[in-house]
């Protein structure tokens, strides 16, 4: 076996050895919060998959800054696999917070600045995936996507500035008990558990994904080759 | 290359002599924008408590909405006709042609939101010749035609482009939005400059990041 696929099958194997034990840390090892109860636990997921959509959407802005400069279809094929991914764990992130408001705030969902901008980074890169499927193949799409790509992250903190100001003017429902309260010094180690289980699954899923979009791109361009010969 | 602002110029005078010919992009813009006012007003109910409250998001639904429907044709006659790849053959610089073809937007947009304000003011009943939401409106449309020009020369090269221009365009300037409503709501109010400076300001930040990003990817963008 060629030293790339060892190291993605260590990963494999490592990523889904930890999120077993990830799972039973969280539903057997860690306490139950007092104010919250079992639904605290959601929290072990939500901050994790929250950080590594982050850091997805940060990848998706390095190749696309990467793609413009260099013009190599590597840095495009790391930005499209990245914003897949991203947009996956976006879901995941909206979906994890709305089970949690339920019980907690007591309303499914709030036009909460940190909310309101997670829905809006969702829309934006479903709109980059979008784009990359309605684009015309090859480098022409690459481009148009790396512009939205980099526009995308720089608008981030801009929407976020803009929710907080306008909920400044928009009193909101006061909604449940504030989730600020202390964390548990078990609660915390187990939170940088699972964010590194996250992490390393992230990777694993980047880099098969990349992988498969390389052959994809060169499948494509064999066909382009055939045809012209044809 | 030939001189930046005579070549702004010249693709600005081309867009609005082919307008004053065609007429088509502020008819449309305007037509769309007095319909979606009139159907506002039955979806919202003719009760007069409600009309003060709603009427800044209602004006900015028309123009955004609006604006992107005219913001779809900027670079539809340039394409289809092939009149783009003329441009690009020519020895101008791509900023120059961005800046030509967003002050041509930006023209249409101004001119078909001046016409609709007094329509707007009318079934709404208020009065809307303000300098602060006159600025409002000058500040935010430059956002508008500024990041719009850059996605809409995208969208014009997809398939489907009339939904990737408003799927790419609307997320991207929900900070104008927001900025637009609530400084124009404060301005409807009679409320003082103080009351706005903040939303003001997120607009302008806006304007500037929105432009310059756009100046630069625009070449990125417009390579055949």
């Amino acid at each position: 076996m060629p030293i790339g696929a060892v190291l993605k099958n260590g990963l494999f194997v490592v990523s889904a050895t930890m999120m077993l034990v990830v799972l039973y840390l969280v539903f057997m090892w860690v306490p139950t919060d007092n104010i919250q109860g079992t639904v605290q636990r959601i929290m072990y997921f939500h901050v994790p998959v929250a950080w590594v959509a982050f850091l997805a959407f940060f990848i998706v802005l390095v190749g696309s800054v990467g793609y413009l400069w260099k013009r190599t279809s590597k840095w495009d094929q790391l930005a499209y696999s990245a914003a897949e991914i991203g947009v996956l764990l976006t879901t995941l992130l909206l979906i994890t917070g709305i089970i949690w408001a339920k019980p907690i705030w007591g309303v499914w969902w709030t036009w909460e600045p940190r909310l309101t901008t997670s829905l809006m980074l969702w829309l934006i890169y479903v709109a980059y995936l979008m784009l990359r499927a309605y684009s015309p193949p090859g480098d022409q799409g690459a481009r148009y996507a790396a512009v939205l790509g980099i526009i995308g992250f720089i608008d981030v903190p801009i929407v976020y500035y803009s929710v907080k100001l306008w909920r400044t003017v928009h009193p909101q429902v006061i909604v449940g008990p504030a989730a600020t309260g202390e964390l548990d010094s078990s609660m915390r180690i187990l939170l940088l558990i699972a964010a590194v289980t996250f992490t390393l699954l992230f990777v694993y899923l980047l880099t098969d994904r990349f992988s498969l979009r390389k052959s994809e791109d060169e499948v494509e361009l064999a066909r382009g080759l055939a045809e012209s010969l044809r | 290359m030939t001189k930046f602002w005579p070549t702004v110029a010249a693709l600005m005078w081309k867009d609005i002599l082919l307008e004053l010919r065609t007429r088509d992009i502020v008819i449309s813009v305007l037509a769309f924008a007095l319909l979606s006012l009139v159907i506002f007003n039955f979806a919202l109910g003719p009760s007069p408590q409600i009309t003060p409250v709603v009427a800044p998001g209602v004006l900015w639904v028309a123009f955004t909405f609006a604006g992107v429907l005219g913001l779809t044709r900027t670079f539809v006659l340039e394409k289809d006709q092939g009149n783009l790849v003329g441009l690009l053959l020519t020895p101008t610089s791509r900023e120059a042609i961005y800046v030509g073809k967003m002050l041509g937007s930006l023209f249409f947009m101004l001119l078909a939101e001046i016409i609709i304000l007094p329509v707007f003011a009318v079934l709404f009943n208020i009065s809307p010749f303000r300098p602060e939401l006159l600025l409002v409106i000058l500040l935010a449309t430059i956002g508008f035609a500024s990041m719009g020009t850059l996605f809409s020369a995208i969208a014009v090269n997809t398939r489907s482009r009339e939904i990737m221009l408003p799927m790419l365009f609307l997320p991207v300037v929900v900070p104008i939005i927001i900025g637009a409503v609530m400084a124009s709501g404060t301005a409807l109010e009679g409320g003082s400059w103080s009351d706005m400076v903040k939303s003001i300001q997120l607009i302008a930040v806006f304007d500037v990041l929105a432009l310059v990003f756009s100046a630069f990817a625009f070449e990125h963008v417009l390579q055949e």
